[in-house]
């Protein structure tokens, strides 16, 4: 499987905050969160943001807060793989939890710059930014999580393993 | 092979003679937790998943917490769903305004986790509980679900990094100060995906107050838990709130750790973090005159009764300036209930503050004390990210009870050795 759009590119410690500010988090509405997204450090992304786009940025993404919301409006943005240095733990857990691709490479985080064409090959973790002709290689999931990004969640793959 | 603390309650969690770092495992729950945020989004994900039952009403606790007393009909609309869930499945522990108070202080207090067990709460500072000795740590609302429906959870074992803590603290300088310390000289991602384990001889000195504000901040350096070793203190404190049988782990003495540092608590300062991130820490000698406009006293990270007691032994017969919102909140009714029998509710109404129901509100912007465009405030909560507590040019210096205190009365950010005098 494989995904391809352009990069919105960030720094270091992107927080849950801002992803998603916390004022928002009595709507209950998908929809209506997602617009949102990024809008504290980011004005632009939710109006630019097209299907299949690409979220890159350096170390420690997603920290902070333990909200869900925060992987779920990216997701629901359209963003087809998030590319970092590194993760947060939660927000690492819940993006494997509930389907939404990331990818550790601190090369291809530090390389690939705003507005790049990325391609991502989920099977071999092979990141191609297509503007600049460079390839990088994030590292591979275990199987135990690969299982869970193939059920399409934790709560699926736990249904599937209970109707075994 | 010789195991950290950490991983000796996982492995017993896990059935397990033995764990290494980086395996993965599934382990059983002793508690799960979610609050008036996080609950709806694992209530909503465990029923389309078709989950039509909990593992144990009595091990899930829903604390009504964070837009709680309800701001807006939004809020209101997400703790009638959480209240028809804890009715739907008569869930024990289910909190609501009355009886809840900040999650992470009220769990502890009300004897619902304790040393050697294994907690998961859809809230990042979930990892408050290592304070007792429990491996606790914050997750995702699906995670939650999960953990709800089935009472286990998958973990990847974590290294860990040991803090040996030597001497004790000296006047005005608590746990607060410590982990703003150890933040700074680690940076917010120097514990990624790791534990924070606590030792030494100077643990001992620490109160358990102290000890909750210590590993409650274990993630705002990326950690996945914080621990402390089990003593006299902690079976002091739990004495009266559990009665049920609980282990003291004990890291093995040839444990493996990452990095080991020695942290001279009798060294340490009054330590400030500055915008916008709790890595940037300075000492309140090294602290440029900060004005500031709001002063919050309370949250998961200070708002227990030692946080208050610091706070108004500063205020005591002081008023806070004028145009300095001072807001203070004890984090559950019974420390609401000891600042009015010691008499410290009398002391903040007098000194110009405001005395609020338990509430985690201003901490994440929610309610009760938002900052305005290039508002400024001292706060004794555990973020100061971009946009935290308000407006996105508002900005927060983290502080501890002592300080934020000493703050209020002057209108800048102030060493309270010098407001005492």
């Amino acid at each position: 499987m494989k995904a391809r759009g352009s990069v919105f590119k960030y720094g270091d410690n992107v927080d849950t905050d801002v992803i998603i500010p916390a004022r928002y988090l009595n709507i209950a509405d998908p929809v209506e969160l997602a617009t949102h997204c990024m809008e504290d450090i980011d004005t632009e992304f939710v109006k630019n943001v097209k299907k299949g786009d690409i979220m890159v940025a350096t170390k420690n993404f997603g920290c902070g807060s333990s909200r869900e919301h925060a992987p779920q409006v990216i997701r629901d943005n359209g963003i087809s793989c998030v590319i970092a240095s590194s993760f947060a733990r939660i927000f690492y857990r819940s993006s494997i939890n509930i389907g939404l691709p990331i990818m550790e490479s601190e090369e291809a985080a530090n390389a690939i710059a705003n507005g790049d064409e990325v391609e991502v090959d989920f099977d071999t973790g092979i990141i191609t930014d297509i503007t600049t002709g460079q390839t990088f290689q994030a590292a591979a999931f275990p199987p135990f999580l690969q299982n869970i990004i193939q059920a399409g969640g934790l709560l699926k793959s736990l249904k599937e393993r209970e109707s075994k | 092979m010789a195991m950290t603390m950490t991983q000796k309650i996982l492995a017993a969690h896990a059935g397990l003679e033995s764990v290494s770092a980086g395996q993965l495992i599934e382990a059983n729950l002793d508690l799960t937790l979610a609050n008036d945020i996080t609950g709806p989004v694992a209530i909503r994900e465990l029923e389309k998943a078709g989950f039509e039952t909990v593992f144990d009403k009595s091990k899930i606790a829903l604390v009504m917490d964070h837009f709680a007393p309800n701001k807006d009909i939004k809020s209101a609309e997400q703790c009638l769903q959480c209240r028809t869930f804890a009715g739907k499945h008569e869930i024990v522990n289910f909190f609501d305004v009355g009886a809840m108070g900040i999650e992470h202080a009220l769990l502890p207090e009300k004897g619902l986790v304790g040393p050697g067990e294994l907690i998961i709460g859809a809230d990042s500072h979930t990892c408050t509980y290592g304070a007792l000795g429990a491996f606790s740590t914050g997750v995702g609302s699906t995670d939650l679900a999960a953990g709800m429906a089935t009472g286990k959870a998958w973990f990847k074992v974590p290294s860990a990094i040991k803090f040996n803590l030597v001497g004790e603290l000296p006047e005005y300088v608590s746990g607060k100060d410590v982990i703003l310390h150890i933040i700074g000289k680690i940076g917010v991602d120097g514990a990624l995906y790791r534990s924070m384990e606590f030792g030494g001889e100077g643990v001992a000195s620490l109160s358990m107050d102290d000890r909750f504000t210590i590993c409650n901040m274990a993630i705002e350096a990326g950690a996945k838990n914080g621990i402390f070793p089990v003593d006299e203190k902690t079976m002091e404190y739990i004495k009266g709130r559990i009665d049920r049988e609980v282990t003291a782990y004990e890291a093995d003495a040839d444990a493996v750790y990452d990095e080991e540092y020695t942290i001279d608590l009798s060294a340490l300062r009054p330590t400030i973090a500055c915008p916008h991130l709790p890595e940037n820490t300075k000492t309140i000698d090294e602290l440029e005159h900060i004005e500031i406009q709001q002063a919050v006293i309370g949250s998961c990270t200070n708002g227990r009764i030692q946080d208050m007691r610091e706070a108004a032994a500063i205020l005591k017969g002081k008023k806070v300036k004028k145009n300095v919102r001072t807001i203070v909140i004890p984090a559950t009714q019974e420390v609401y209930l000891q600042c009015i029998d010691e008499g410290l509710a009398k002391i903040f109404v007098e000194a110009g503050a405001i005395l609020s129901t338990p509430t985690c509100g201003p901490c994440l912007g929610g309610h009760m004390g938002i900052l305005a465009h290039g508002e400024r405030a001292v706060s004794t909560t555990n973020r100061n990210f971009v946009g935290r507590m308000g407006h996105v040019s508002s900005e927060i210096y983290l502080a501890s009870p002592a300080v934020a205190a000493a703050s209020a009365i002057t209108g800048y950010i102030t060493d309270p050795a010098k407001v005492a005098e």
